[in-house]
């Protein structure tokens, strides 16, 4: 039951727990331009949403990230 | 003689928000086998209008490497909102997409239910309002509803994309007497029959009809050689077309004739 286990487990202090793409996530950025860079996306063409919310390129490092953030990270896709 | 086409313009281009669309025929670039078979698919379409989409990013560098290829082609790039279910979603996704692909055309999806991936009305006219109030030109996916039509329309709408039949079910136009009830009622508006084509004739029925244009992707990316049928496609859109600038004839309850009868041999008045 890993699931039990990890509620078990105390989080560091020093990450915040927030989800993105619909994956728990452990970060120790602190904001999302950060996070971009932490999952490697660097320059990549991505576009972002926290909770909901559209989160412009320039923006992001403004965008401060807190506990429960639910962050989206997009790319170009096929599509019909 | 059609009314219609009596009222378009001498020129047979379609122009949608003010920009001119070479081809009638807007294509999908999901499903193919291969980058591949989608790249030389939509050089055989012909088409001026691609749909793309945007997806949660899992793996780096195939995004970008299909990016680039939408680029290659020089058409304009048509971002959908597939997938979303309320118009906050599609909200934001047509804002994402608005960044990502550095345009303002989207053609926005609120789908109401999973078995028809029929829209929700009511949540396209909210967010159709929205998005046009902040400068997107949207392209609703719609059905055949004249007065969500017209809702559409004041909430900013300059095109509306009505359904043929429910999407990727090839069925071609489900109900030809609304399609045509809707071209009639709307003759000035750019339309657009999106989804559920199935063969090159499904397309060419919708020109006939005098829709402005056809949008479709899984009849073209599912079939056995997707290129030469894209090449299909793309003929069709220009027959139909032609056949409905050029005037249907009216049919006829009884035979006609097309030979004339006069000078016919053997045939003798007096007896």
């Amino acid at each position: 039951m890993d699931g039990i286990r990890q509620r078990e487990t105390e989080p560091d202090p020093g990450l915040v727990v927030l989800s993105v793409n619909g994956e728990r996530r452990e970060t120790g950025s602190s904001t999302l331009e950060e996070m971009v860079r932490e999952l490697g996306y660097g320059d990549a063409r991505i576009a972002t949403a926290v909770n909901g919310e559209f989160v412009a390129a320039g923006a992001r490092a403004a965008c401060r990230l807190q506990a429960g953030d639910r962050v989206e990270i997009v790319a170009p896709r096929q599509g019909g | 003689m059609n009314v219609i086409h009596k009222t378009r313009q001498a020129t047979d281009d379609l122009s949608v928000y003010g920009v001119e669309v070479g081809s009638r025929l807007l294509l999908g670039t999901s499903q193919y086998p291969s980058p591949a078979i989608l790249n030389a698919a939509v050089q055989a379409s012909g088409t001026s209008v691609v749909t793309v989409s945007l997806r949660r990013e899992a793996a780096r560098g195939g995004a970008q490497g299909f990016f680039e290829m939408v680029q290659s082609w020089g058409v304009r790039i048509l971002p959908n909102t597939a997938g979303c279910r309320s118009p906050k979603e599609a909200i934001t996704t047509a804002q994402m997409a608005r960044e990502l692909f550095d345009t303002t055309w989207v053609k926005l999806e609120v789908i109401a239910n999973d078995d028809t991936l029929q829209p929700d009305l009511f949540g396209l006219v909210e967010a159709a309002a929205e998005l046009s109030s902040q400068g997107f030109d949207v392209f609703p996916y719609t059905t055949e509803d004249l007065g969500a039509a017209e809702r559409l329309m004041a909430a900013g709408c300059q095109v509306l994309m009505p359904w043929g039949a429910p999407i990727g079910t090839g069925k071609g136009l489900a109900n030809p007497y609304a399609l045509r009830t809707m071209r009639n009622y709307f003759p000035g508006v750019p339309l657009v029959v999106d989804a559920g084509m199935g063969a090159p004739s499904h397309a060419a029925y919708a020109m006939e009809l005098g829709y402005d244009a056809v949008l479709l992707n899984t009849a073209v990316a599912k079939a056995g050689d997707p290129v030469r049928m894209a090449e299909a496609f793309g003929s069709a859109v220009r027959a139909g077309r032609s056949a409905f600038v050029s005037g249907l004839m009216e049919p006829r309850e009884m035979a006609e004739p097309s030979t004339p009868v006069a000078g016919t041999p053997f045939f003798d008045l007096t007896t």
